[in-house]
């Protein structure tokens, strides 16, 4: 068990909260701080700040858009800017690129449809922080549940991410193949998540952190925040 | 005291009883709103005696039936009365949940309709001081060859999905029926379950003279005035769209921070007593606060946070805006409670306070527009013992007696394709059913959605089930087995069923042989419920759901919930291979009122499958023991479409297939495997041999059914069927259903 010191962002419709404090307990041992939006500061020694799943300001905008200005926003770039691990799951990926931390945006699905289902994603490299309890090429399951997965940026950017190795994960089928019936929401590339360049911030659309417990269909979710722990 | 003891203005009597019939109140009522006034009323005072006494809130119809429903049983902590109803489940906790109707509003604007019926029952939960944990909701749809079916459907699920994927309570199961009765009455029923410390229940009998009156939440606007009143009449066809501006519209994300604030001040000793604004809005939630508690209310509406300009008492008293709550403080309270909810950034208005004078007092812009004594606004409110007419008996149909058109293979094949029995993924899909991280079995994983509590091993399992076929064949059988069926898909998951809430929708009850329905059916529960220790903690009434003299099947859903110990003894419906596959109950191989007649043989008729209630609990009692002894991998239950269509749902949920043994020359081949004898289960063990000399000493009818492996489905000699291609035709339905 790492010592992984944790702080969960707390938007007013943040939905995904617990989930992830449970997860980050399971692998890390330590519960981890709640922090509330209009809040300017991160408290002192943080290793990973977290935007979890939600509507954050109801999203009735654009996802995400709103609280890429919230106070808290700014202390979180200059944590992610000192190379402070960085994790944005569903709408906390939609926040992250409105803020402009990651590249590209998420638009509506593909389907007009919202998409609550489990998933397939293929984990394209295991030298990070996030993926380093991973096996390279693992296939892993993991619930979504999104109305805005659509993964776009223009072509030179989707072909920096590709050059530079910064997909995370991308969806598949069972047998390891990136295909449109696999990612019904439509994202480019089958893109479910990338990297930062410095590999420090991750966001990505499904959620690793409600599959850590056997007792909820499996343990799929759980290496990435093993990973995390022992990163600290 | 200095108050006025009249409003200023009075309406004149022809003009008063003429806006009395407009509002829905009879005209013996409306002799009775003079008699209690000694006066004709002011318009405000109109409104809130026509809301109240509306089938919606006063139960006028329905009330003298449901006092037969056994309410009472050890681990019940409030039954009907309160906002939901509370049970205890354990570790010093309750479990407090509800189901409620939004029939009409889902007819004239189904995205919106839908929403706010989640919206609505989700505060019904909170309001008690319970974190929301799981949604579910039974939903009751026309015609599939109905175009306007596939745009209400489209709607509904776009709006529960809306409001609930928003607000973060996991949306974990339900029931979807099509049936033509529902062309012009769609139901969208509701139900949520929530978690409190059994300890800190919020009640909302208003106490303390002198004490503050709060509003919180959003603002007032004129949406949904008078939605309680449409709510209790009838439709003529195409009048839905002159009735939009009664339909509310909701906003979950607000919803989302009232959850919050509300859980937040809740950990306080703040609150007195707490009400959420629903149907009929201020009006109700102010009376029946007061009302229970024996006080008298006055309420300045200049204080109300208002949307619009230019409001009137009359509007802002009927208002059903969304997202509101009432409250009362003590005294010195006020400033702790405000920073709360200003965090949240809703509004916290101090909009009147408690009196002595047991009248609800309305003032509005230094006038007084209502003064009405509580008292008899609700003891003299209508109660009618309406006139019955029983339903007449069918008769047993006997399966000898029906010929098999197409053999059993093909029945198969058509029956998991049909709308009632195709799978309802495309549904589900759109709900967020993980959020919270405690959905042990989601939709379509097992006879009940199992949901387990944070931090504990301990775990919830609900359902929602009705047979609206059954019911209108025969309401007491059907009233008894929709009872049973929730009480069997706890079972199956190995859960202890504890207690219902019910959503009673029928058509009018002025008409003799509706009203003989819902009596039929009330009976028919209250049987089933003291039975099987399964007593009503909550539920509510939709009548008049008919339009053009034409009324839905009487469709009273019932939501079960249950308890497990230890969440990781829940079992679900999927097989795997290697296993003993084992009938429990008893089969007669009744057809009348089943699918197989009403899918392959073109026929609705026959008496429903009768319910043995003494079988019922044996069998349901046998199989609980044997999940929680360990010794069941799968179960599922026998209903819609009997017991082929079960194995095959069981294969389907894996992918692993059954070779399944001949049936018994006693009964015919059509009937055994197709008949919805009630008080059954299929379950998969691994040793049959052991599970059936189990049975035997309990005296449970049980027997083997067929062993599981393979990709197949197959009958020796008479059909074998790839489960993927069973799968693929329960799967294409739906989705090309809502592409035409």
């Amino acid at each position: 068990m790492g010592a992984l010191k944790a702080g969960i962002v707390v938007f007013p419709g943040t939905n995904r909260e617990r989930d992830m404090a449970i997860a980050l307990e399971r692998a890390t041992g330590r519960r981890p701080a709640m922090l509330w939006h209009r809040d300017a500061e991160l408290p002192a020694g943080l290793d990973l700040v977290v935007l979890p799943g939600g509507f954050s300001h109801g999203d009735y905008l654009r996802t995400g858009a709103m609280a890429a200005h919230s106070p808290i926003m700014r202390a979180v770039a200059a944590h992610a800017g000192r190379g402070g691990l960085t994790l944005g799951v569903c709408n906390g990926f939609q926040i992250l690129c409105e803020a402009g931390l990651l590249p590209g945006a998420l638009l509506r699905n593909a389907t007009l449809r919202f998409l609550s289902m489990d998933c397939l994603m293929r984990v394209e490299r295991t030298d990070t922080a996030f993926t380093a309890h991973y096996q390279r090429g693992q296939i892993i399951r993991a619930p979504m549940a999104h109305g805005d997965g659509n993964y776009v940026a223009d072509e030179a950017v989707l072909d920096r991410l590709e050059g530079e190795g910064l997909v995370a994960f991308r969806y598949v089928n069972d047998k390891g193949e990136a295909e449109p019936a696999a990612a019904l929401n439509g994202a480019a590339r089958y893109i479910a998540g990338i990297f930062s360049e410095n590999r420090r911030i991750l966001g990505l659309m499904p959620h690793p952190e409600d599959l850590v417990d056997p007792l909820m269909g499996g343990t799929d979710g759980l290496p990435l925040f093993e990973s995390l722990a022992s990163a600290a | 005291m200095t108050t006025d003891t009249l409003p200023h203005e009075t309406l004149a009597r022809p003009r008063a009883a003429e806006l009395a019939a407009e509002f829905g109140l009879k005209p013996d009522e409306f002799e009775r709103v003079l008699a209690i006034l000694g006066r004709e009323p002011s318009l405000t005072e109109l409104g809130i005696f026509s809301v109240m006494w509306s089938e919606h809130c006063s139960y006028k119809s329905s009330r003298v039936w449901l006092r037969e429903l056994p309410t009472k049983a050890p681990w019940v902590i409030h039954g009907p009365g309160e906002n939901a109803g509370v049970i205890a489940i354990g570790d010093g906790l309750a479990a407090i949940f509800k189901m409620e109707s939004h029939n009409h509003p889902s007819f004239i604007e189904p995205y919106q309709g839908a929403a706010t019926g989640v919206g609505g029952i989700l505060r019904d939960v909170f309001t008690m001081g319970a974190r929301p944990v799981a949604n579910l909701n039974a939903l009751r749809f026309g015609s599939p060859e109905n175009a306007r079916t596939r745009r209400i459907l489209d709607g509904v699920v776009r709006g529960i999905g809306g409001y609930g994927n928003c607000v973060g309570v996991p949306t974990v199961g339900g029931e979807v029926n099509f049936h033509p009765a529902y062309d012009g009455n769609p139901l969208v029923n509701a139900m949520t379950v929530g978690i409190a410390p059994a300890d800190r229940i919020f009640l909302s009998a208003a106490a303390g003279v002198g004490n503050p009156v709060v509003y919180v939440g959003s603002k007032t606007g004129r949406d949904g005035i008078h939605g309680a009143t449409m709510a209790s009449a009838e439709f003529a066809a195409d009048e839905g769209d002159e009735k939009r501006p009664t339909v509310q519209v909701g906003d979950p994300f607000t919803e989302k921070l009232l959850i919050e604030a509300c859980l937040e001040l809740m950990a306080t000793d703040a609150i007195v007593a707490i009400q959420d604004m629903g149907a009929a809005g201020l009006t109700s939630s102010s009376v029946e606060m007061a009302g229970k508690g024996g006080v008298g209310i006055v309420l300045d509406l200049d204080h109300v946070p208002q949307r619009e300009t230019g409001m009137t008492a009359y509007e802002m008293m009927l208002s059903e805006s969304q997202e509101r709550m009432l409250m009362i403080l003590r005294p010195g309270a006020e400033e702790q409670a405000r920073a709360i909810f200003e965090k949240w950034e809703l509004d916290f208005a101090v909009v009147g306070h408690l009196t002595d004078t047991g009248m609800i007092e309305v003032r509005h812009k230094g006038r007084t527009e209502a003064i009405i004594p509580l008292a008899p606004l609700s003891d003299q409110a209508p109660l009618y013992r309406r006139p019955t007419e029983e339903t007449p008996r069918q008769s047993l149909l006997d399966a000898a007696t029906v010929p098999d058109p197409v053999g059993l293979g093909a029945a198969l094949e058509t029956l998991i394709a049909s709308p009632d029995l195709a799978s309802r993924a495309w549904i589900w899909d759109q709900y967020d059913s993980t959020v919270g991280g405690q959905t042990v079995k989601r939709p379509g994983g097992a006879d009940a959605a199992v949901v387990k509590l944070e931090g504990l091993r301990r775990a919830l399992a609900i359902t929602t089930d009705c047979t609206p076929r059954y019911c209108v064949a025969d309401p007491e059988q059907g009233g008894a087995q929709a009872v049973a069926e929730a009480w069997r898909n706890i079972t199956a998951v190995g859960a202890r069923p504890l207690a219902i809430t019910d959503n009673m929708n029928f058509g009018n009850p002025e008409r003799p042989r509706i009203m003989g329905q819902f009596a039929g059916c009330v009976r028919g529960m209250a049987e089933a419920c003291r039975a099987l220790d399964f007593p009503v903690v909550s539920g509510n009434v939709s009548l008049y759901n008919e339009t053009d003299g034409r009324a839905i099947l009487p469709t009273p859903a019932i939501g079960g919930v249950g308890v497990l110990e230890d969440a990781a003894q829940a079992v679900g419906l999927a097989l795997a291979p290697g296993l003993d596959l084992v009938l429990v109950g008893e089969t007669r191989g009744h057809l009348g009122q089943s699918l197989w007649l009403r899918e392959i043989a073109g026929r609705e008729e026959g008496a429903p499958p009768p319910v043995d209630l003494q079988a019922e609990r044996r069998n349901g009692d046998f199989v609980r023991a044997a999940i929680l002894s360990g010794a069941v991998t799968a179960c599922h239950d026998v209903s819609d479409g009997g017991l082929l269509v079960a194995v095959a749902e069981m294969a389907m949920a894996s992918g692993t297939g059954a070779v399944l043994l001949a049936s018994p020359e006693r009964v015919p081949a059509h009937g055994w495997w197709f008949g919805e004898d009630q008080a059954r289960y299929v379950v998969a063990v691994a040793d049959g041999a052991a599970f059936l000399a189990r049975a035997a000493a309990a005296g449970v009818p049980a027997r083997h059914l067929g062993r599981t492996g393979g990709q197949e489905l197959t009958l020796a000699g008479v059909f074998s069927i790839s489960v993927e291609r069973l799968r693929a035709a329960n799967a294409a339905w739906l989705p090309g259903l809502m592409k035409a």
